[in-house]
């Protein structure tokens, strides 16, 4: 067996058998001739992944802001009651409960994944109802949730990019009247930036993995979609998957890969019938395979790789460790993977809605997706707006549309907004002053992650999920990521207890600086970020919390807190 | 081999195209921290000690090569500050007990923490339960003082190329594991070699750790003649004419007062210019005079202990926690990892020497009550300056006291300045 197996080989075991057992890692171990920790290491990476026998059905239910606005807490609490179970132990022999991040379901949530399929809007009754059924015999897959995203807003005057009529093959067959470079110039001059949320040139992405010599070439498709908040590709992937199959294949029509990786996130897995259904079609039209379209010697096949839950492997280096069957750290880099990407080949990584960017830019012309947009930024963006809105779901924006159109009644109906927190966790927030930015690279640009918060909610609470997020989502592997972030949620914590000095909020800003020094990659330096936006720009939020200075040198310190246990202690143990 | 100049901290610096910063610097007299670095290993930049700034940005200078006209600043005051509160981090992160580690006096981690002048951390420990997973047939790992350098899973293979370390977990609770089947391949000089090869006192070998006596340690002497600076300490001038400290232990040994009476015959020198009010040395149980200085030995572990430090700061103006449980907690700290039930009941219910079914933990409303965990001093009062060590050196705790309170400059000598 190969080591970029491994993961498939993991998920064998763990939905034939619910975990993966010692006997499991040691067979598995001799098989790749490496010793059984390395086998447990990566098992023990990736969130679903057990190693613990579970119940014949595992609910991942997930903890997201949203969701813990939307009623996390009383969801969590019947599943409990009704289950028997707790949350993040083993469970019985029917149910296994465990939280999760973010699922891609922020529109609908609070949300679970039930044995891998989708249960959204879930409330206690609804909960209540669904353990009913399995424990009368139902599968799950018959009575999962649609949860196919709305598509709120198109822009008018023809001004639409994506979610216009689409027919399969289009764009290969519009694509193929060129030459690679022919491709990858139109690409270049419509200046299209990755769409995953770090904006990168595609053009020069893909022009450089062409020029890069090598026997052989990957095309990756990086549907790892895990920055809470964006759901934007999920909703690509049902709506118009082949736009997307057809990016992969144009993609490697110029740089000249011959085969295509799907990485698609494990909380996705309920879509993989249906794109594997899709492959076929493509296969069966002689869009996929050999000689495509009759063009002697360009072959091109598409496989799908299932991730194993893991944040960090939305980053295109850690997403290629992944996929080698390893533990999804982003290594020191010293090349660029569209030189030395997945096996050391040259390698294009780019997001799901890149792809279908591409495929709509060779079907409609650049020029016609130059006109759209501002000038650094032409054309459209999905956004996945969610929270305290009337319309949470897919917008399909202009570049330039700012915050407020978003907000607007016309858009997605927001409820006195107050903090809406652009891109994530890892992006930005803003305060109701900025409601005038642009989402445009000349202002402020979004990944996808939209989301919004009425004057009612707790920012503390907010940037404490945010902190939680980061704290179990780090790889581990660099200093300041992995205890700096740790230190930083016992910090909010802190607050939230009603201890907070002007002392506490300087820190916050010095150590998330630090944090953003010193980090290995982007998730460390990008982690810090809402905490310290959020104390600079709600700064009337944060003196209400600082504690009146009580004149001498006497630091704050909540006796009653820590005499608490003792006292409840000696109250139980004695008479 | 074709020679390159780059600059380091704005000096012209040459060597062999490619080589690796950290060995490039050394060689042109320039001395990078690291600790995850070592040797011909693959850069592993898991540290981060060693960030520096290239060509204005910020990177881990081991996964720097050198090459041609290379702009890197290495020491500025924004880098040496990171450079510290990195360390800082990975002692809140672990439970670094240093005066009980065996590695203690050979360990890199702490001399970087002496080299850096880490006196106490600005960040609050963390107190995580770690594993201390003695299975293994020569090996014991000890998860309270690994820093996740990765040299070990690096470098750390047996004879028919099987790893025996690696990561599992992530995020906040990744831990370095062993393999038990492939560690029993190891002989005992290659398992000796993981021992010195990590870079803090994680990986140990039975039977093989307490090897050097106190003296002969690689890091006790230190650089000759290197002192450390106390001008950053502010001078507090009173008018008094005697200079007055008060002194206290709590959640203490009494150590740290029996290192203040090391200085022998200093001590009747001392006593001609300074007087001393509430101590344990006059057995005065009361301030009777606002005092200069208060000396703080051991945390807070009860009531009473914080009762006491308020006390002190009232009464005095300068507050000096005093040896390494003042400043955060120290060997009493070592329950902080464990719930207060489990603590209390192993201590006065489940213990072999509790009467079989005790029932009782002792209270009173005369006895202190016990706190969650233990404090640090600075996490309940402010407090001015802290002296490090089990116990401080004499002269290190004399001097500091001297330097505040009296006009002329003093410094520490490398040798004082220690955790263990």
């Amino acid at each position: 067996m190969e080591r970029i197996h491994l993961l498939n080989k993991l998920w064998e075991y763990q939905h034939q058998f619910g975990y993966i057992s010692k006997k499991a890692i040691s067979e598995i171990s001799i098989l790749l001739n490496v010793s059984a920790i390395e086998i447990e290491s990566v098992i023990s990476f990736y969130h679903f992944f057990q190693k613990n026998p579970t119940g014949k059905h595992t609910i991942y239910l997930s903890n997201n802001i949203i969701s813990e606005l939307k009623g996390f807490a009383e969801v969590k609490t019947a599943f409990e009651k009704e289950t028997g179970c707790t949350f993040n132990e083993l469970g019985n022999e029917e149910f296994s409960l465990f939280e999760t991040s973010c699922i891609g379901l922020n529109d609908q949530s609070p949300a679970a994944l039930i044995n891998f399929q989708p249960f959204a809007d879930l409330t206690p009754k609804k909960v209540s109802l669904i353990i009913q059924k399995i424990r009368n015999g139902e599968n799950v897959i018959n009575f999962a949730s649609k949860v196919k995203s709305k598509i709120h807003f198109i822009p008018t005057n023809n001004k639409a990019v994506i979610f216009k009529p689409y027919e399969i093959g289009t764009s290969i067959k519009e694509g193929l009247k060129y030459t690679p470079q022919q491709i990858i110039d139109k690409i270049s001059k419509s200046k299209l930036l990755g769409c995953g949320g770090a904006f990168f040139e595609v053009g020069y992405k893909w022009q450089s993995c062409k020029n890069n010599e090598a026997d052989a070439k990957y095309i990756i498709c990086n549907a790892d979609e895990g920055e809470p908040g964006t759901f934007k590709d999920r909703a690509l992937l049902q709506h118009l998957p082949g736009l997307v199959i057809e990016g992969m294949i144009l993609a490697g029509y110029a740089t000249g890969a011959r085969e295509g990786i799907f990485y698609l996130r494990a909380e996705y897995q309920f879509l993989l019938k249906e794109l594997e259904q899709q492959i076929k079609q493509f296969h069966d039209k002689n869009l996929l395979g050999k000689n495509i379209q009759e063009i002697e010697g360009f072959n091109f096949e598409i496989r799908i790789q299932l991730g194993g839950g893991s944040y960090v492997c939305g980053a295109a280096s850690a997403l290629i460790e992944s996929l080698e069957g390893r533990r999804g750290e982003p290594p020191v880099r010293t090349w660029s993977a569209t030189k030395y990407g997945f096996k050391n080949k040259p390698t294009v990584v780019n997001n799901v809605e890149t792809l279908a960017y591409a495929s709509r830019i060779i079907e409609l012309g650049e020029d016609f997706f130059l006109t759209i947009g501002t000038p650094k930024s032409p054309g459209t963006k999905l956004i996945s707006i969610s929270g305290d809105v009337a319309k949470p779901g897919i917008y399909e924006i202009e570049y330039g549309t700012t915050i407020g159109d978003l907000l607007s009644i016309e858009m997605s109906q927001a409820t006195s907004p107050y903090l809406v927190q652009v891109s994530g966790p890892s992006g930005e927030c803003l305060n109701t002053t900025e409601f005038n930015r642009k989402i445009c690279k000349e202002d402020i640009l979004c990944g996808g992650s939209f989301m919004v918060f009425n004057r009612n909610r707790d920012i503390l609470q907010i940037l404490r999920n945010f902190m939680e997020f980061f704290k179990e989502e780090s790889c581990g592997v660099c200093t300041p990521c992995r205890a700096g972030n740790f230190i930083l949620t016992e910090k909010v914590k802190k607050i939230q207890r009603g201890l907070c000095t002007q002392e506490d909020l300087d820190e916050i800003q010095q150590w998330g600086n630090i944090i953003k020094l010193s980090s290995r990659c982007g998730l460390g330096k990008a982690s810090p970020n809402a905490l310290i936006m959020a104390t600079e720009k709600f700064k009337d939020y944060f003196n209400v919390k600082i504690a009146p200075n009580n004149g001498n040198q006497n630091v704050e310190f909540d006796m009653e807190n820590a005499i608490y246990e003792f006292d409840s202690l000696i109250k139980d143990t004695q008479l | 081999m074709e020679n390159i100049t780059f600059k380091l901290d704005g000096r012209i610096c040459t060597a062999e195209k490619g080589l690796n910063l950290i060995e490039a610097a050394k060689q042109n007299g320039i001395f990078i921290p690291t600790l995850c670095h070592f040797k011909h290993l693959n850069p592993l930049g898991s540290c981060r000690v060693c960030t520096v700034n290239l060509n204005g940005r910020s990177v881990a200078g081991c996964t720097i090569q050198v090459q041609e006209g290379m702009d890197i600043e290495v020491n500025t005051i924004e880098l040496l500050d990171t450079r510290k509160a990195i360390l800082e981090m990975m002692f809140v992160e672990g439970n670094h007990f240093c005066p009980s580690c065996e590695k203690s006096g050979d360990c890199q981690m702490q001399n970087l923490g002496y080299e850096t002048g880490i006196r106490f951390t600005r960040f609050p420990h963390l107190f995580v339960d770690r594993l201390v997973d003695a299975r293994p047939e020569r090996i014991v790992i000890n998860q309270n003082r690994c820093i996740k350098c990765k040299r070990c899973i690096e470098e750390v293979k047996t004879a028919d190329g099987y790893n025996v370390f690696s990561f599992t977990e992530r995020g906040n609770s990744t831990k370095v594991s062993i393999d038990y089947k492939q560690e029993a391949k190891l002989s005992e000089i290659e398992a000796e070699r993981a021992m010195q090869i990590c870079p803090t006192g994680s990986i140990l070998v039975k039977g093989k750790t307490f090897s050097k006596p106190f003296g002969d340690r690689q890091f006790d002497l230190g650089p000759e003649g290197k002192l450390f600076s106390l001008d950053k300490i502010k001078k507090h001038r009173t008018k008094n004419k005697k200079k007055r400290i008060a002194t206290t232990s709590l959640a203490g040994c009494f150590g740290c007062h029996m290192s203040m009476l090391d200085i022998d015959l200093g001590l009747l020198d001392l006593l001609e210019v300074v007087e001393f009010n509430k101590s344990p040395l006059t057995d005065l149980k009361n301030f009777t005079e606002h005092c200069d200085i208060g000396l703080i030995e051991g945390g807070c572990c009860n009531t009473n202990n914080i009762e006491v430090l308020r006390e002190f700061r009232k009464h005095c103006d300068i507050l000096v926690s005093v040896g390494e449980c003042a400043i955060w907690g120290g060997l009493p700290a070592i329950r902080n990892t464990f719930p207060l039930e489990e603590c209390l009941r192993e201590a006065y219910l489940e213990s072999m020497t509790s009467e079989e079914g005790a029932t009782i933990i002792p209270n009173h409303e005369d006895i202190p009550k016990i706190l969650n965990k233990v404090y640090s001093n600075h996490e309940v009062v402010k407090i001015d300056y802290h002296i490090p060590g089990c116990p401080p050196n004499a002269n290190h705790i004399w001097n500091v006291v001297k330097h505040i309170l009296f006009e002329e400059e003093y410094s520490i000598a490398y040798p004082e300045f220690k955790y263990d």
